[in-house]
């Protein structure tokens, strides 16, 4: 819990990480990727602020301990949904895996939830495998990177007809919220590998499934927005947002988040911190200070309220992973975030 | 001098998804020219992901506009830092299309498509801050409308890119075609415009954030600080 200025916010993180991207986890002969990958983070955690870096070295293997101090002593954190992103072409045991979050998960069970993932390329043994994880980690949710490399492919869709077969064992299995990550490559290599038009084919398809754009959409934010304002069941998931923009480039994210507020809606935005690319302490503060600007240039977007960064922080989260929240962090006027129904209302009025 | 010129023609290559010039986005790391005019040119990107297919077109559009210049002998582009470089380079010096980089994985050579359809994003962003700046002005939707590309003002570089990319999209762009036009051509009617400029700038805001961050980037890894962004934000 945050309390600032006589409010209390309830925090959930929606996307964060405990990678061990270490060189000992490297792929021999694919060293380069490995090395490339948590690099880019790296330089990523530069947009924040500078008494937030850290070295390269911590950066790749950061503990249990550093994890706990900076997630739930410093970072206001009440909840958070540990992703999980495999890349074993580059990383021998997993960059981050279900295993290795649900080992967390373990540690701090009131706190935490471990989501799974799939790859629909690993046909049979992928939908097997999908089957165990979510009866033994009891998934409700899965992470999808479609930019992942696999045995010569450099990716996939949502859309494609396999997916959907994953889809419907997610439905089945009982996991409701997909978060898709969009990345540079796809298949082919000539198509947009960012194009998130794949999100909006299965999102219709599947009204069932919760669909949290990670990283809304970025770099392609105008066709997630257009996409997020048709569908019900998409959401935004905040991460590099906030963390990439607040302190970098303070008017980018004014305006990225205006423009949020007019498309998407604050009860359908996820705060995620993407720890350990940025510590979520400076995010969470800063967010709860933030205010739109009271300039012209900012005149027409939305300026949030104290209920608007409730819910972004953690309700709306907290609604999609049936986390409970005491009461006296509910919203006090006695609203609650938008449920899919009434945005379905407000799609068909 | 020579260099100067090759210099000159890398500016005129642009990266489709920001459409800015590679030279103001501080992607050319190196550009040397020996006394025989054999040019070699180096490539970074803010991050060894950057999208090949993106990554390649720079690559390949550097080689082009170089290799048209009179004075220049042999040119050699290589892309540096990449996930796909080895690929890419290659391709490039064979003087091969994207197939030739990758293939199997693709199927579009010259990637038309894709350049297509981000050169119409381009126009869009652009139009977006000419049409805002207007308003801003006083202008009214009637005048927007009514606006001819021969009488935006000719200093300003979104007014002289834009009939660039009509010329590259094959979209009217003589003096007396309307200035303000739909991606497809048509042109923008007055009552459309106020819905028309809040797709519009989000668009715009699109490629000048993720301008913002590809700057970020280059400037955490490589202390290569250039042209604030903000500066088109108005």
């Amino acid at each position: 819990m945050y309390e600032k200025d006589g409010e209390s916010y309830f925090v959930v993180d929606a996307h964060q990480h405990f990678w061990d991207a270490s060189p000992d986890n490297w792929v021999k002969g694919q060293e380069q990727y490995a090395k490339g990958w948590i690099e880019c983070f790296h330089a990523y955690m530069g947009l924040g602020p500078p008494e937030t870096h850290w070295p390269i070295e911590k950066f790749m293997k950061y503990s249990e301990e550093d994890y706990v101090h900076d997630v739930f002593e410093e970072g206001h954190i009440d909840a958070g949904v540990l992703q999980s992103t495999y890349l074993k072409e580059w990383y021998t045991d997993g960059f981050n895996t279900v295993e290795r979050n649900a080992k967390m998960v373990e540690k701090y069970p009131d706190k935490l939830i471990a989501n799974g993932r799939f790859d629909p390329r690993e046909g049979e043994a992928g939908l097997k495998q999908l089957e165990e994880d979510a009866k033994r980690y009891k998934l409700k949710g899965v992470k999808v990177y479609t930019a992942e490399w696999y045995k010569g492919s450099r990716g996939w869709k949502l859309s494609d007809p396999e997916a959907q077969i994953f889809l419907d064992k997610c439905k089945e299995l009982g996991i409701r919220n997909v978060h898709a990550h969009k990345g540079p490559t796809i298949w082919p290599l000539d198509k947009d590998g960012f194009d998130v038009k794949d999100i909006d084919v299965a999102a219709t398809s599947n009204p069932e499934l919760n669909f949290i754009v990670e990283h809304v959409g970025l770099p392609r934010i105008e066709d997630f927005c257009f996409m997020a304002t048709q569908e019900p069941n998409v959401y935004a998931g905040l991460a590099v947002v906030i963390g990439g923009l607040m302190h970098a480039r303070p008017r980018f994210f004014a305006k990225v988040m205006g423009e949020l507020l007019f498309w998407v809606g604050e009860d359908k935005m996820l705060f995620g911190s993407d720890y350990g690319i940025w510590e979520p302490k400076w995010q969470v503060e800063g967010f709860i200070d933030w205010t739109m600007p009271d300039t012209e240039e900012y005149s027409d977007y939305p300026h949030p309220t104290t209920d608007s960064k409730k819910k972004i922080m953690g309700l709306n989260a907290a609604k999609l992973y049936d986390i409970e929240v005491p009461a006296e962090l509910q919203l006090q006027n006695g609203g609650t975030p938008a449920a899919k129904d009434d945005a379905q209302l407000v799609e068909s009025a | 001098m020579v260099k100067e010129r090759v210099i000159d023609a890398l500016a005129e290559v642009y990266d489709p998804e920001l459409d800015e010039p590679i030279t103001r986005l501080g992607f050319v790391s190196s550009c040397e020219v020996s006394d025989d005019g054999d040019v070699e040119v180096v490539l970074r990107l803010p991050t060894p992901q950057c999208a090949p297919n993106f990554a390649f077109l720079m690559a390949a559009d550097a080689r082009r506009v170089v290799g048209r210049l009179p004075e220049v002998r042999e040119v050699t582009v290589t892309l540096e830092d990449h996930y796909t470089g080895a690929e890419i380079n290659a391709a490039i010096g064979r003087g091969d299309g994207f197939t030739g980089a990758f293939p199997g994985e693709c199927v579009d050579d010259d990637l038309a498509a894709l350049r297509e359809l981000f050169l119409r994003k381009a126009l869009v962003a652009r139009e977006s801050r000419l049409c805002e700046s207007l308003l801003a002005n006083g202008a009214t939707s009637e005048e927007i409308a009514a606006y001819r590309l021969e009488d935006l003002p000719n200093d300003v570089p979104d007014a002289q890119r834009c009939v660039e990319l009509r010329r590259h999209l094959g979209l009217p762009d003589h003096p007396q075609a309307p200035a303000f036009v739909l991606p497809d051509g048509r042109p923008l009617a007055p009552a459309d415009i106020e819905r028309w400029l809040r797709t519009a700038r989000l668009v715009r805001m699109s490629l000048e954030v993720n301008g913002g961050i590809c700057r970020s980037l280059l400037q955490v890894r490589h202390g290569v600080a250039i042209d604030d962004p903000e500066e088109v934000l108005r």
